[in-house]
């Protein structure tokens, strides 16, 4: 419980350095709400006034936290280019986003658990070499590229989805889980490899453990030993990979988003960053990272839970 | 007669070159008898434990001879067989009771794994009653918190205790402790060879003391079995091995004790 | 004895299929700086989108430019990017790592915040600040990326550190009055090498596939200069009536990637 709890006191001061950092970066760019508002063009006693009127002349420490407590009220700012409020611009992608993320994190357990634990188990033989082998590559395939494989095989050869198209979750669920399915997938494989390669050799390296031998001296079986014993060592580096995967999923989601055509998080993301959104990028990046920084803190959570050494609190 | 191993080879094959690491050894072992096998490390002597036990590994092992466990065949017994026997009939404790435990599984637990192989009919309020006496019995203080806790908690000498505890559970009628007490203290060998006598008392159970120490084996063990290079090179009673060792390595393992515990 | 056994005998099979690729694709490389078998922004309208012939290696991308030259310079960029953001990362984190690792302290905890922070942040999430703060163009790219990487330099430098720092030789030096730099530099660090040479391996093969990620973003390289990302990106629109223009510049991708990850494998093995 108490590790729970300093865990839990980080989680909120990481949240807070991360909005903070990114806030001062934001704000030491030239350029701001008022400029944005009325142009580059206009007379300076207006832009002055204005940014009277905003509050944009009040200490930096003022404006973080009036930023950050409106941040937490769910009012992400307005955004320069389309003078709407980013929460409205966001709420409705970020499900996308965030569901794709989920669904391929989904993928990666249910497939890399099974194969993991098989390719250990068997290792040395055929299939463990075969899956070695194609893990290997796997994990060399950038997973953009690994959208395009898909799109033109999958969707272009052997028509099983029309490349490009989409649907709203709003509109249509299931027609909104058939497009990101593959896309998906594409996030999925290479960190299926990555895990698959990381869960067998954890077994093996457990394996060879001396628990293991007191295990079988006791008159346990190979499967006894493997899940009573084994897995639940062998997980505890797979958590810890998995708990950054979902992380990068969430990137990587919006890196696949481009290539399926997907309208997500990212895609304002980029737009923002090319037109110079700069309340938009802001908002998206200290949202992706509040999520990251969360996913961290359950990470924790499920480690202290398998790892009965680290609730001692024996850090590093 | 308990166990009984004729003429055991054992030879290894992960190399290009056989190596051949038990050769032709032969000895018995009586119920409720204390045997000590000594030898330097490379003498064989835990890998004729490992054969015992059932635990050689499966691949690159050229195994040859007999070993006789309460009349049953034990070296080219299936692994099903021998699981019957393992952790029931047969208990074994390592020479590492740091790493020998399993660090994401409290005591209670892991002492009580061979009850519910072995009794699987047995209800969870008695394997718990059972395991907590067991922890009495290795003479662990509080058994109850004991049971609750993770190895990372206890010392060496405990977790060794834990292990003892933890092979006895099923009342097997031989132990073996392989090097049980060369990872500790001094003071905590003593107490654990103790222990061992005392549980061989009470519990009539027969125990393989394998050990590299003379004046450990001297203190516990009936009779001793002198091992060197895979090869047997002695065996009789404690007695006789002290006062009349026939051997020359017999005799400079004897002279290799330090004086004053040969004194006492 | 043959060469295939001897060399088979002393390096299992997947390390020499590493070093087999990756000295391929150095050459390649090393190949592009002095030549390339078209210019690569000469565009030829008769042979838009051509198939692989003998004249186009890779055939032609949608403006008639060679694509296998194309590739060639592409993998350059993508080398000297990822080389960079690597030495960047490697030196900042060896430098952050060794001294809070030494010194310990409350500097060491205040670091180590920060550094834990930024290493929660996905590295190309860092980058796409940096870069909208800062602009697109390859040495923002870089200067992103690299700092990105610092962080897992530092930790792994850091608890390497802290394992040596108690070790009897140190404090051995220590006593008999050794300099601190000198201990840092000298004792230490190249007992850290063979654990930080795997991970500036994955770590070159991260920074591969984020400068590829990146430019594929169009956030990277900016064209017309080349890139795998970025030709990856315009591929796709003609993915269906040339996906060599996709295959490729993939493939290259996917070989330079293999062949480090092949070695790093092999280099850890024998750590």
């Amino acid at each position: 419980m108490k590790y729970a709890l300093k865990k839990f006191a980080a989680m909120l001061v990481t949240i807070l350095c991360i909005s903070f950092l990114v806030y001062l970066a934001f704000d030491l760019i030239p350029g701001d709400a008022a400029l944005a508002a009325l142009g580059t063009d206009v007379e300076p006693e207006r832009l002055a006034a204005l940014r009277e009127e905003m509050g944009l002349n009040r200490p930096f420490l003022e404006r973080y936290f009036d930023w950050l407590t409106s941040f937490l009220r769910g009012n992400f700012g307005t955004s320069y280019k389309y003078k709407l409020p980013v929460a409205d611009m966001i709420v409705s992608k970020l499900p996308v986003t965030v569901i794709m993320a989920l669904i391929s994190f989904a993928m990666m357990t249910a497939v890399s658990l099974p194969v993991g634990i098989y390719t250990a188990k068997h290792s040395g033989g055929r299939i463990d070499r075969v899956i070695t082998v194609v893990n290997q590559v796997m994990m060399s395939v950038p997973h953009f590229f690994m959208g395009i494989l898909i799109t033109y095989v999958f969707g272009m050869v052997l028509k099983l989805f029309t490349p490009g198209g989409f649907v709203s979750y709003k509109v249509d669920f299931w027609g909104f889980l058939s497009y990101i399915l593959f896309p998906c997938v594409a996030i999925a494989l290479p960190k299926i490899a990555m895990s698959v390669k990381l869960l067998r050799g954890s077994c093996i390296g457990e394996a060879k453990k001396d628990y293991v031998r007191t295990a079988y001296s006791k008159g346990n079986n190979t499967n006894k030993v493997l899940y009573g014993h084994v897995l639940k060592n062998a997980m505890i580096p797979v958590i810890t990979l998995w708990g950054m995967t979902l992380a990068d999923m969430l990137v990587g989601s919006i890196v696949i988003e481009q290539v399926f055509n997907i309208p997500g998080i990212g895609r304002i993301l980029l737009t923002s960053i090319s037109y110079r959104d700069y309340p938009v990028v802001e908002a998206i990046i200290v949202l992706i990272a509040f999520v990251v920084v969360a996913t961290n803190f359950c990470v924790d959570l499920i480690y202290g839970m398998i790892d009965p050494r680290i609730n001692v609190g024996a850090e590093s | 007669m308990l166990l009984e191993v004729k003429d055991l080879n054992i030879e290894f094959h992960d190399h290009d070159v056989p190596e051949r690491v038990v050769h032709d050894v032969s000895f018995s072992l009586d119920e409720g008898e204390i045997l000590g096998i000594v030898g330097e490390s490379g003498s064989g002597k835990s890998m004729t434990a490992m054969a015992i036990a059932g635990l050689l590994k499966r691949h690159d092992v050229e195994k040859k001879g007999t070993i006789f466990f309460e009349g049953a065949e034990l070296l080219h017994a299936s692994r099903a067989q021998l699981r019957k026997i393992q952790g029931n009939d047969i208990g074994i404790i390592f020479q590492e009771p740091m790493t020998s435990l399993n660090p994401v599984k409290r005591i209670g637990w892991q002492v009580e794994e061979s009850l519910k192989i072995h009794r699987p009919d047995m209800s969870r309020g008695e394997r718990k009653r059972r395991a907590i006496a067991a922890l009495s019995d290795v003479e662990l203080p509080n058994p109850e918190q004991v049971y609750a806790k993770y190895p990372h908690e206890l010392s060496g000498g405990m977790r060794q205790r834990v292990m003892i505890a933890s092979a006895m559970i099923c009342e097997p009628k031989l132990l073996i402790a392989d090097e049980p007490t060369t990872a500790l203290d001094v003071t905590i060998q003593l107490q654990i060879v103790k222990l061992l006598q005392r549980l061989n008392r009470e519990k009539k159970m027969a125990v393989l003391f394998i050990s590299h120490d003379l004046s450990l084996v001297k203190r516990l063990c009936d009779r001793i079995v002198v091992m060197q290079n895979g090869d047997l090179v002695e065996q009789g009673s404690a007695q006789e091995i002290f006062e009349r060792p026939r051997e020359q390595y017999t005799k400079e393992l004897i002279d290799a004790i330090p004086r004053l515990e040969k004194l006492g | 004895m043959s060469l295939g056994k001897w060399i088979g005998k002393k390096y299992p099979v997947n390390v020499i299929i590493g070093m087999v690729i990756t000295g391929v694709m150095l050459l390649l490389i090393v190949m592009s700086f002095f030549y390339t078998p078209y210019d690569i922004t000469k565009m030829d309208s008769a042979s838009k989108l051509a198939a692989p012939s003998l004249c186009h290696l890779m055939g032609c991308d949608n403006f008639g430019r060679d694509i296998f030259s194309r590739v060639l310079k592409g993998m350059q960029n993508t080398f000297v990017i990822a080389l960079l953001t690597v030495i960047i990362g490697t030196t900042g984190g060896v430098l952050i790592g060794a001294f809070t690792g030494f010194f310990g302290g409350w500097l060491d905890e205040v670091l180590m915040r920060i550094i834990d922070v930024v290493f929660a942040f996905p590295s190309i999430l860092l980058a796409l600040v940096f870069v909208s703060i800062f602009g697109t163009g390859r040495y923002n790219v870089v200067a992103a990326l690299g700092v990105a990487f610092i962080p897992s330099f530092a930790r792994i430098v850091r608890g390497e550190f802290i394992k040596y720092r108690e070790m009897d030789y140190v404090k051995s030096a220590r006593l008999a009055g050794v300099g601190r730099p000198r201990i840092i530099f000298v004792h230490i660090l190249p007992n850290t090498f063979p654990v930080l040479t795997s991970s500036v391996m994955i770590g070159f093969n991260n920074a591969v596939l984020a400068e590829a990620g990146m430019s594929y973003l169009g956030i990277g390289v900016q064209p017309p200069d080349a890139s795998l990302g970025s030709m990856l990106s315009e591929s796709q629109t003609y993915l269906f009536s040339a996906p060599w223009y996709a295959v490729f510049p993939g493939l290259m991708i996917i070989l330079l990637v293999l062949g480090f990850s092949l070695l790093a494998d092999g280099i850890k093995a024998n750590a």
